[in-house]
């Protein structure tokens, strides 16, 4: 196991992906949290439909992939915030559609360039390969962003995500609060997509979420879990596709989950034996 | 007389073109308990919108005394369905209403955390203070809410139905506890459906429906024509049919 271990970081486009994947799995977990509780998961998806879109256009205009994804997720993010809160779409609408649009878009675009190719395949469900050195600069560039203002408005990203009026009421610029987790959340999902693939990065965003709310009480210890479980869930998914010759995505994802069953499990355990007791 | 702490004078406000809320002028006076009744669509709730400036009348004008500050205002909102399930513990509840007066600051004092535990042991929630919130039964998620409201506030408190949704006991209980806040100065505001007890607990009844249809004491509005109506159930036939 060891040596399989110090072989896998032997190469340096693991060791790349691994450092990309953490960081990209630490942030993703943090934002998770509050999205996930505020009934926003699909966020997360529909941005990552909208990534792949601007990254068919990249292609096409043989642009670095981040240059155009970036700001085109970005400005899908403010766009769903706006329109859900409008409230004449609602928020699962506006993603069902925009999600669509981007992926329709996406795939005319490639059909007329390059033609569909390992690289679509790629861009859909992740590859390994996909990591380069400024992915890792942009990537740890982004988790020093997202911790430090995750640990500067903790509270306040707490009192936003329980309750939007009441922070509004009190006067806690709530609006400032949603934008900024959903810039964060489009930076997370743009740098994330090529490893994990345009339709699983999403799971990055909800499982450590949902799999921690399963045992923990309070918000921080939550976000603790979510945090760790994140980390550790994506270390082992990475290894586990270097030792079977997996897809990294999928892996990553099934062993969260394994994780997630393993979370139920033990808390369906603790409600029966509250209610025998 | 001291001047009013909320004077709404002729305050009229329309959702795309569909109005809300005409003329309606009151005052609200320290240490009052104004109930703000009426039926569903009535207007309560965007009074209460406006009362917590949240958005602005098209018309008329709400002043507020110069010592009430936004940010000074304790509410007690509605719950959602998403907070029925959140995994906070009471305490990081109750303190969230600490907020308002952190401004830029990112953490809490030891002078934050103690008004919070002050606020738990007199709502008597303070052995709750590490238990999960959505493991709690409705009344006492309505305590935890009430005493996170009293971290944001001294002077002015406002209630959206307090009430809905609880049990006869938790109701009474809740509405002692709000006659307790009020004996210690705070003015309280509150909108509610349960007029027939809310009328033990108010001074100053605000009857609605789209435009004021009464304004007075409580002791009045029960021998007011419209009020007997209400309170016996008949008025506005097609909501209670």
């Amino acid at each position: 196991m060891l040596s399989a271990l110090s072989e896998m970081f032997s190469y340096a486009f693991l060791t790349r992906a691994v450092v990309v994947g953490l960081l990209v799995s630490l942030c993703a977990a943090l934002l998770g949290v509050s999205l996930v509780l505020k009934r926003y998961s699909m966020i997360g998806d529909g941005l990552s439909h909208v990534g792949f879109g601007s990254l068919a256009i990249a292609t096409a205009m043989h642009a670095a992939p981040l240059a155009v994804s970036i700001p085109i997720v970005i400005l899908a993010a403010f766009l769903l915030l706006r329109i859900s809160a409008s409230s004449k779409i609602k928020g699962d609408a506006a993603i069902a559609l925009l999600s669509t649009s981007s992926l329709a878009i996406g795939v005319v675009v490639i059909s007329l360039t390059t033609g569909m190719n390992t690289d679509v395949c790629n861009y859909l469900f992740g590859s390994i390969l996909a990591m380069n050195r400024t992915d890792v600069y942009l990537s740890v560039g982004l988790a020093v962003v997202v911790l430090a203002l995750f640990a500067l408005f903790y509270n306040k990203i707490l009192a936003v995500t329980f309750d939007e009026t009441f922070a509004r009421a009190t006067g806690v610029p709530a609006g400032a609060y949603n934008m900024l987790i959903a810039m964060l959340t489009a930076l997370t999902i743009t740098l994330g997509m090529r490893m994990m693939g345009a339709l699983l990065i999403s799971s990055l965003i909800v499982f450590p979420a949902l799999t921690s709310m399963r045992l923990c009480k309070s918000f921080k210890s939550v976000t603790i879990c979510a945090a760790v479980a994140s980390s550790v869930c994506f270390f082992l998914g990475v290894v586990g596709s270097y030792l079977y010759a997996t897809p990294t995505g999928a892996s990553v994802v099934l062993v969260n989950i394994a994780l997630f069953a393993i979370f139920w499990g033990v808390s369906m355990y603790q409600t029966r034996r509250r209610a025998a007791a | 007389m001291a001047e009013p702490l909320i004077r709404c004078r002729d305050v009229s406000f329309a959702y795309d073109g569909v109005i809300a809320l005409r003329g309606v002028s009151f005052d609200v006076n320290a240490g009052d308990s104004l109930c703000v009744v009426g039926e569903n669509g009535s207007g309560k709730s965007t009074l209460m919108t406006l009362l917590l400036r949240l958005k602005s009348p098209q018309s008329g004008s709400i002043e507020f005394d110069g010592a009430l500050r936004a940010d000074e205002v304790g509410y007690l909102p509605q719950q959602t369905a998403a907070q029925k399930d959140f995994p906070a513990s009471v305490r990081e509840v109750v303190l969230s209403g600490r907020l308002s007066s952190r401004q830029w600051q990112p953490f809490y004092t030891r002078a934050d955390r103690a008004m919070a535990e002050r606020n738990m042991d007199r709502l008597g929630i303070l052995d709750l203070a590490n238990r999960c919130y959505r493991e709690l039964s409705g009344g006492q998620q309505q305590r935890a809410l009430l005493a996170r409201a009293l971290c944001a506030t001294k002077t002015l408190l406002l209630l959206d139905e307090p009430v809905a949704g609880l049990d006869p006991l938790a109701t009474s209980d809740l509405y002692e506890l709000i006659d307790s806040i009020r004996a210690d100065g705070v003015t309280i505001i509150m909108v509610s459906h349960d007029v027939q007890s809310v009328i033990k607990h108010a001074t100053s009844i605000l009857h609605l429906r789209v435009e004021p249809l009464f304004f007075g004491g409580a002791d009045e509005y029960a021998a007011s024509a419209i009020g007997s109506r209400f309170l016996a159930g008949k008025e506005g036939e097609g909501h209670y049919a």
